[in-house]
């Protein structure tokens, strides 16, 4: 059981599928880090988006690694619009509002989804969908890898806009101190919307870079957002890094439980995690404070 | 004391309806409505009073209906005091969970992820346990008569979840007259506040999720002794902690009659979409989703807050001379 043969691919899966958790939870930390609300329409986005990524393939031809460049921009304006137009103004500005704001889209988007499609379960069929490469040691799934390297890439871009533009600074001074930002002229609503829709954004990305070997149907964002709690959770809400991090750090998790304990049991394994992370240590191991 | 009153009128009301309506589909629908009237104020309790969004009341239905259930079925123990068993499990599970959340000062987002947690946590546990029936679930045996707390009539049963509605309602009151609601609510307006004037505030919230937990648990009671059957998606799936605060914070949160009314507002919304287009799976929900968003926005303070308005708006229009300078409520 013990064999290198077996535990180093499962590792390495484990950080593949990591990479893609580490996505969908980057999102959702990003605008835990803003606007300081957990995004319960996180997971209903997220089938919303591989809806979007299926039928931008079975309609038009596109395959997911192109029509990334369209969803990713086309989600970036819906998050802004929801946040902008729904959520902000309906929340009145209390906290508590805003979480039930985001749970009533959660249940609009989840039962449209299941109104218009049904509860099907739907694949696309992609040429490299079952490819793998050869690293000498072990082989990767084609598509794991490419996962793995995009999130990355967009790890990187949004470091990049966070460092260096004036809309990401004018982000950070949002979360850091939002009376202070008004007061120094920024538009906290715009920000608001602006971070909401990166969340999106980076929600469409990972359903891009999901769908090649995985299936859609109305709920299956939400088996991936719980695990996106935990892991913004596990690496301290607000965090970037602890998001990359706790992430691959799950996958690892998951994997090596999948293996040893069976499939619903390793999921208990993830909840655990996370009920005693937030009971121990809810500042996570990256402790952004609260 | 007219708040006594108020409630025994309307429980009146209620009670009368099964002596004028004997349509079963009728009856069904407000033992539903009621059920989720109940689940709805255990929820309010927590939240609408104390301010603490609890996103897995699920928890404690879940519990009750499985321990109502099981204790008959493995353990041939009497439906009454399983009934019973059912509600205290619920209060001490809500206790724990109290325990050990508030203590680590867990609030708002955090608050919310870790009952979410706690409820898929049981669903799952539930769904491969073998004592619950792990997939298949439990199925009670049908034993009509007083002593199994089964029965042919719909009506028994509708007045059996409105007495226990009514004693919700009677608690909702009493707490919100007594010295520990005025704690309650000091915690939810400002809980450093409230701690610096001397509110033990995680002490009052764990109280507060044990009076809540085991209102909710005695709804999952009832749902195992009405259906006779239990399974982890129905005890502790979602729908239930979405249906927990949707009925009081459509129907009005932090009020006595907030979640029988939104209760009845949302059952009857589902009935009625459900009849203008079929059977759609999802088109209720949709229509739940949307008005919870619109609610928020439109009436923060959900119905009740809103017939209030209105209610003064008119005043207004009737009595002109009403000086302007009435401060405004946001």
């Amino acid at each position: 059981m013990l064999s290198p043969a077996i535990l180093i691919p499962a590792i390495l899966n484990g950080l593949l599928i990591g990479a893609i958790y580490a996505l969908v939870a980057l999102g959702l930390t990003l605008i835990y880090g803003v606007l300081h609300i957990i995004n319960f329409a996180h997971g209903a986005l997220l089938s919303a988006a591989m809806f979007a990524a299926f039928f931008a393939f079975r309609l038009l031809g596109l395959d997911p690694y192109v029509a990334v460049f369209l969803l990713a921009p086309a989600f970036f304006a819906l998050g802004y619009a929801l946040q902008r137009f729904i959520i902000g103004p309906a929340s009145h500005g209390d906290d508590r509002n805003m979480l039930l704001v985001t749970l009533g889209i959660a249940i609009v988007i989840e039962n449209a989804l299941l109104y218009a499609f049904r509860a099907d379960t739907r694949t696309i069929d992609v040429p490299y969908a079952f490819q793998t490469i050869d690293f000498g040691f072990t082989f990767l799934a084609v598509p794991r890898v490419v996962g793995f390297v995009a999130v990355f890439g967009v790890a990187l871009v949004l470091w990049v806009i966070m460092a260096f533009t004036d809309t990401g600074r004018a982000i950070r001074a949002v979360a850091r101190e939002k009376l202070g930002a008004q007061l120094a002229g920024i538009d906290v609503a715009h920000i608001y919307a602006v971070t909401f829709g990166l969340g999106t954004a980076c929600v469409a990305i990972a359903a891009c870079l999901l769908i090649p070997t995985y299936y859609v149907n109305p709920r299956v964002g939400d088996a991936f957002v719980l695990v996106a709690f935990t892991i913004v959770v596990l690496g301290g809400m607000g965090s970037v890094p602890g998001a990359l991090v706790g992430a691959l750090l799950i996958g690892v998790a998951e994997s090596l439980s999948g293996l040893f304990l069976g499939e619903s049991l390793g999921h208990i394994g993830i909840f655990l995690i996370f009920i005693v992370v937030l009971l121990v240590r809810p500042s996570g191991l990256f402790g952004a404070r609260t | 004391m007219r708040a006594f009153f108020l409630i025994a009128a309307v429980l009146g009301v209620l009670a009368a309806v099964p002596l004028v309506v004997h349509s079963n589909v009728t009856l069904n629908f407000l033992v539903a409505a009621l059920m989720i009237a109940l689940v709805g104020q255990g929820w309010n309790i927590l939240g609408g009073y104390g301010g603490q969004y609890s996103f897995g009341h699920a928890a404690f239905f879940g519990t009750g209906a499985y321990v109502t259930a099981i204790l008959q079925v493995r353990y041939g123990v009497n439906a009454w005091f399983g009934f019973a068993a059912g509600i205290a499990a619920g209060a001490a599970l809500g206790g724990a969970l109290g325990a050990l959340v508030f203590r680590s000062g867990l609030r708002g987002s955090y608050f919310a992820l870790v009952t979410l947690a706690f409820a898929e946590v049981l669903r799952i546990i539930a769904s491969v346990a073998p004592i619950t029936g792990a997939g298949v679930g439990t199925l009670i045996k049908l034993d009509l008569g007083i002593r199994a707390l089964q029965f042919q009539s719909r009506a028994v049963f509708y007045w059996i979840i409105l007495a226990l509605v009514g004693v919700s309602l009677v608690i909702a009151q009493l707490i919100e007259r007594s010295r520990f609601g005025a704690w309650l609510i000091a915690v939810r307006e400002n809980e450093d506040a409230a701690k610096a004037l001397g509110v033990d505030a995680s002490t009052v919230k764990s109280i507060a999720m044990v009076v809540s937990a085991a209102i909710t648990a005695a709804a999952g009671c009832f749902y195992a002794q009405y259906f006779l059957f239990v399974d982890s998606g129905i005890a502790y799936g979602t729908w239930i902690s979405v249906e927990a605060l949707l009925t009081p914070i459509i129907g009005g949160v932090g009020t006595v009659f907030g979640p029988l009314l939104g209760a009845l507002a949302v059952k009857g919304m589902g009935e009625g979409a459900k009849l203008l287009t079929g059977d759609a799976p999802g088109l209720d929900l949709i229509i739940y989703g949307a008005v919870l968003v619109l609610v928020i926005w439109i009436m923060p303070r959900g119905l009740i807050g809103g017939i209030a308005n209105a209610r003064k708006l008119l005043m207004r229009r009737a009595v002109p001379a009403t000086p302007t300078g009435e401060v405004r409520r946001g």
